[in-house]
């Protein structure tokens, strides 16, 4: 296949960008999003240029480091990560638009390169459970029932790439905010924590310059680990119950 | 020589009043400011105002269904109305409460929107290039200008049936007959009709955002509510519109 | 080719009956007063399970840790993508589990070429850890009476497996990234995310601090610490296609090499017999699938040579079950290098199928018919998924294919019971040391392994290190600190100046090749001896010919590439010298000139039952650590 890819191109943080136009030939169907990246970059090295910065590390869609902008959607049409999209996706003589995640809370640091840190700042605001090594009773010693279990991994399968945020209209992290404390809340270890939980991580998100929740439901769609939209109220129920008993 | 951590020995004070002031940072702000400054607090507040605004919404129309029974019907409805709490209110103080309330209920609603607004364009600075494709219903897409046009709507509403401003023919006291004057006017029906569209989109979204914020919503309700919610919207919508349309065909006149 | 040195001997682990060589160690260890933790600062590199639950663990104790991870986020390290499960001699089932069972297996596993002593207090810590991950809420699999559920894996007899779905290495992980968490936002732990440790630095024969880089400003900046502890985990991408994360490197432990730490066995690696075959040329890693797969799937080849009809066209008679066939007893769930190698012989013979022939069937058409398909789903589902992905193809529907890739590699730093180096205050753990799973890991013991050492034993005995070490202050401008600082600039500043022509990823393929060719699954002395040569070339075109565009003052992903493959290109030398002294074939080091007639390994008890612990120098020097087998004798691994 050969394709047009138009790719954000921005030199670093404070400098402006713009969407240059490369063309790449030889594209297999059987290649990863990102693999055609890589081809693209060994192109742009032989011809002095400088070369596409991109995260990514696992490439089988469980680090969370990659993820661009595909023709207007987070981790491009399927609902997958940015390295599990294969080009099959895509048909021979296609243009296809890469961009960074936009966000306020996700500044640029370089081409599709931007900054997650804020994620993890909403993680340690709250986002465990105070559980000292050592201090652990015997993992049998509280049964859990298999639906919360299930519910709990449900919601603790987020990798963190930051989809949700990028889809978003609001750039609000409430999907991802909302896995963590839908994960923790629904277990009996994560009971002494809980009202306190919720209220400081929701307070660092909305520190960190993240919009609001509008329901509109595009980050779910463009999940890549299908957390559930349900989450978003129980996150609200959560913070709801906490604000009240403060 | 470049050094950004050297090998000063931090103090076991240093560690500690790092660590407090952290804590004592995200704690310090009165309950009630924390909820108001939250994003989800605020949403709280619109979902809880734009419930009581749905009630009195919902009320309204069923009562405007009185004109199918004639002006002595709908009149003595409208008389009733100001009478309600007697003899513990006066005359019309129920009436005055319940707008005072309406009104505090739509300003709070639209406060926390236009802030949410606000704050929610600063949180995506730079649009993308390639518009995306739109996955969200047209609902969810009407919430913002549709709540403006119904906002003005309202405005234009209470001028034209309850203070008569801008009634052809008002005649205080008398609403079939104002009703039935208004109705007659092309234009005007479009007015209402339009609005009642944006209404009807307006609780359709709404209803299942509403119930999400509060958290209402779970796997297994969530499309119960959303059934719920958008029968409420086409509930109201067509309570509403059957009146003017009513008075257009001549059924009611 | 190499010097022999001296005998090296782990004088840690107590004399004590083996049962209690732990509790004695950790009774003896030196202690450190709850309120001097705070003044010692302890620099963790790596936040996998080993450096995650390190950090956490040493800040909960009181000490200032100072972690460093070069993804953007701690919880972004590879054991997020292990699968399978984490093994525990937890014996929820009454099957006839024990501690000394879980040890007894893993030395066997190990075809006998690790150190008991370790590995019982791996067996020991293994039940405490699957407590502390269910007290942070890492949501294992239960059944419906609440209680953990756990299923058995890849060469084991009991089910002592607790896994979390697919994705066990993933909620493991952030567990041990949310204890972490809470540490850095008390203050006791001081993150610095993006930043690649680059030298080591040894003052006095102490290490006393590193020297790394920031990938986003190319800042070179010093860390001065009273202890260092290496989690940065293998080296597996020395073969460039492997299952290891694209920024996988084995820069820090190399750097630490150079600075005296010995290397041993690097020549163990691991292959790992389910991953799905490359596609082609383009390929830039292997996606594995978990071992479990091997639980329910059936592996077969066609009997007739390069058969290229549909897996579902060709009936029953005319498929050769070859690991039910050769291994009755264990059938397709013999241990990684016996299920790797029977494959590639199969290929070898040309009875592979797919594209170039290199691959087997995997099939699950009997167990779907046995259990039907939503017991499959809910238990590979998103196995499935996942394969469906990448190849196009329906599992439910035709048979995978799979075949064997690099996975984990068993060698590392030299490390003794404490988990310290031969470099006074370098503490290694994780996949980063070599210490546990001998020539061979068994399924599901590398997030064990991982986090015995990270939340269980690095903690004590870094207490007695820092108990009894006499660390005077380091100045920033010392000699012996700047001397790192500016051959780590040097050596930067000579790489941005080759200006050539060859990209990084070229030569990393070249190499990649070379080694998978000449020092992957079989190895020979031919084979090596050509690798040897060309290797030293291949680094000499290297630093004569490649391009590095940009500076190395921003945000440059090929000068990272570039520093981390002029360091495999060195380790690459030791693997293959590693490779070619070990005369024997034992648990993943396969020679061909060792093997019975019937095309098994054939260890050499009498000659290698040691580690090979390598010291750095122009030539490497040998340094071998007997190894004494008092309770579990060697015998020939048979898994017929």
């Amino acid at each position: 296949m050969k394709l047009t890819v138009r790719i954000w191109r921005q030199s670093g943080p404070q400098a402006d960008g713009r969407l240059v136009s490369y063309a790449v030939d030889e594209v297999s169907p059987d290649m990863s999003f990102l693999e055609m990246l890589d081809v693209l970059n060994q192109d742009l090295i032989a011809d002095g240029e400088e070369p596409v910065a991109f995260d990514h590390d696992c490439r089988e869609g469980i680090c969370g480091s990659c993820g661009v902008v595909i023709n207007g959607q987070a981790h491009g049409p399927e609902r997958t990560t940015s390295c599990q999209l294969h080009m099959r996706s895509f048909r021979d003589g296609d243009t296809i638009d890469v961009e960074p995640w936009r966000a306020k809370g996700f500044p640029v640091v370089k081409d599709l390169v931007v900054d997650r840190s804020a994620l993890d700042r909403i993680v340690q605001a709250g986002g465990y459970i105070t559980a000292p090594t050592g201090s652990a009773p015997d993992a049998h010693a509280t049964p859990v029932p298999k639906p919360d279990a299930d519910l709990a991994f449900d919601n603790a399968t987020c990798i963190g790439c930051g989809a949700c945020v990028a889809a978003c209209p609001n750039g609000s992290a409430m999907l991802f905010t909302a896995a963590k404390v839908t994960h923790l809340s629904v277990l009996p270890q994560g009971q002494p924590e809980r009202a306190r939980r919720v209220l400081d991580m929701v307070e660092t998100m909305d520190d960190e310059g993240f919009g609001g929740c509008t329901n509109t439901g595009e980050c779910v769609a463009s999940c890549p680990k299908g957390i559930p939209f349900a989450s978003i109220a129980t996150l609200n129920r959560e913070f709801r119950k906490a604000a009240r008993s403060r | 020589m470049s050094l950004t951590s050297v090998n000063r020995r931090p103090s076991v004070l240093d560690v500690v009043i790092d660590a407090a002031q952290r804590r004592v940072g995200r704690k310090r702000r009165p309950a009630a400011r924390q909820f108001w400054d939250s994003t989800i607090g605020k949403k709280i507040v619109m979902a809880v105002t734009g419930a009581a605004l749905l009630g009195f919404v919902f009320a309204h129309m069923v009562g405007n269904l009185k004109t199918f029974f004639g002006a002595n019907d709908l009149n003595a409805y409208a008389h009733w109305l100001r009478t309600i709490g007697e003899p513990v209110l006066h005359y019309e103080w129920f009436l005055w409460i319940m707008r005072a309330g309406l009104v505090v209920a739509v300003v709070l609603h639209i406060t926390a929107t236009v802030q949410l607004v606000r704050r929610d364009h600063r949180a995506r600075p730079v649009r993308y290039a390639h518009r995306r494709p739109v996955k969200a219903t047209f609902a969810v897409h009407t919430m913002r200008w549709g709540g403006a046009t119904l906002a003005v709507f309202i405005v234009w509403h209470i001028l034209d049936l309850t203070v008569g401003q801008v009634n052809q023919d008002f005649v205080a006291g008398d609403p079939y007959h104002n009703l039935v004057a208004d109705f007659r006017v092309w234009w005007v029906n479009v007015i209402y009709l339009v609005a009642l569209a944006m209404l009807g989109l307006h609780i359709d979204h709404g209803f299942a955002s509403a119930a999400r914020t509060l958290g209402i919503t779970s796997v297994t309700r969530e499309r119960a509510l959303k059934v719920v919610g958008r029968a409420t919207a086409i509930v109201t919508t067509a309570g509403f519109a059957v009146v003017p349309i009513a008075v257009m065909t001549g059924l009611v006149r | 080719m190499y010097l022999n040195g001296n005998a090296l001997i782990d004088a840690k682990a107590p004399a004590v009956p083996l049962e209690k060589r732990w509790d004695e160690r950790k009774f003896q260890a030196r202690l450190v007063n709850p309120a001097n933790r705070r003044k010692h600062r302890v620099i963790v590199v790596g936040t996998g399970l080993a450096g995650g639950s390190a950090g956490a663990t040493l800040a909960e104790q009181g000490y200032h840790v100072i972690q460093f991870c070069f993804q953007d986020s701690p919880r972004r390290a590879h054991s997020v993508a292990a699968q399978g499960g984490i093994n525990a001699a937890k014996n929820y089932r009454n099957d006839g589990d024990s501690v000394y069972r879980l040890f007894y297996d893993t030395v066997k596993g190990g075809d006998f070429r690790s150190r008991e002593s370790n590995v019982y207090r791996l067996a020991q810590v293994s039940e405490q850890i699957i407590d502390q991950a269910v007290a942070q809420g890492v949501p294992f699999a239960r059944e419906y009476g609440g209680l953990l559920d756990t299923r058995s894996f890849g060469g084991v007899q009991v089910q002592r497996t607790f896994y979390a779905r697919g994705q066990t290495g993933q909620q493991l992980l952030i567990g041990a990234y949310q204890a972490l968490s809470r540490q850095i936002d008390a203050g006791n732990v001081e993150l610095h995310a993006r930043t690649e440790m680059l030298d080591l630095i040894v003052v006095d024969g102490k290490a006393r601090g590193i020297v790394a880089r920031d990938l986003i400003t190319g800042e070179i900046t010093t860390h001065l610490a009273d202890a260092v502890v290496l989690a940065s985990g293998g080296y597996g991408n020395v073969f460039y296609l492997s299952t290891n994360a694209k920024g996988s490197n084995a820069t820090a432990i190399w750097r630490a090499h150079k600075r005296g730490a010995y290397f041993a066995n690097p020549c163990f690696t691991q292959i790992h017999p389910t991953c799905i075959p490359r596609s082609g040329e383009h390929q830039s890693k292997l996606t594995l699938m978990s071992e479990s797969l091997r639980n329910d799937g059936r592996i077969w080849v066609p009997k007739r040579q390069a058969d290229t009809r549909p897996p579902r066209e060709i009936p029953e008679h005319e498929r050769d079950y070859y690991l039910e066939r050769q291994y009755p007893s264990f059938g397709n769930l013999v241990p990684r290098d016996i299920a790797s190698r029977a494959a590639k012989n199969m290929c070898d013979a040309r009875y592979g199928v797919g594209p170039g022939g290199l691959g087997v069937y995997l099939d699950f058409a009997d167990a779907i018919e046995r259990l039907g398909r939503p017991a499959i789903e809910a238990r590979y589902g998103n196995l499935f998924d996942m394969y469906q992905r990448i190849t196009a193809e329906d599992p439910y529907q035709v048979p995978m294919r799979i075949y064997p890739a690099i996975h984990y590699t068993m060698g590392g730093l030299w490390v003794d019971y404490d988990l310290q180096s031969t470099v006074p205050g370098l503490f290694v753990i994780g996949e980063a040391n070599f210490s546990d799973h001998g020539a061979n890991r068994l399924g599901a013991s590398a997030l064990m392994q991982g986090l015995a050492d990270g939340y269980f034993v690095l903690p004590a005995t870094l207490n007695d290190y820092l108990g009894g070490a006499k660390l005077d202050t380091v100045a920033p401008d010392s000699d012996e600190v700047v001397a790192v600082e500016t051959q780590v600039r040097e050596r930067i500043q000579k790489l941005m100046q080759v200006n050539g022509k060859r990209s990084v990823d070229s030569f990393h393929r070249e190499l990649g090749v070379l080694m998978w060719d000449h020092c992957g699954m079989s190895r020979n002395r031919e084979g090596l001896t050509k690798a040897l040569e060309r290797v030293p070339e291949l680094r000499a075109e290297f630093w004569r010919d490649v391009r590095i565009p940009g500076t190395a003052t921003e945000l440059n992903q090929e000068l990272e590439k570039a520093n981390r493959v002029a360091d495999f290109l060195e380790l690459a030398e030791l693997l293959l010298i590693d490779a070619l002294h070990r005369e024997e074939s034992c648990g993943g080091h396969f020679r061909e000139e060792h093997q019975t007639p019937e095309g098994e390994a054939r260890r050499d008890d009498e000659r290698f039952s040691y580690v090979a612990a390598w010291e750095y120098g122009d030539q490497p020097v040998l340094h071998r650590e007997e190894l004494a087998f008092e309770h579990v004798h060697p015998t020939q691994r048979s898994y017929t």
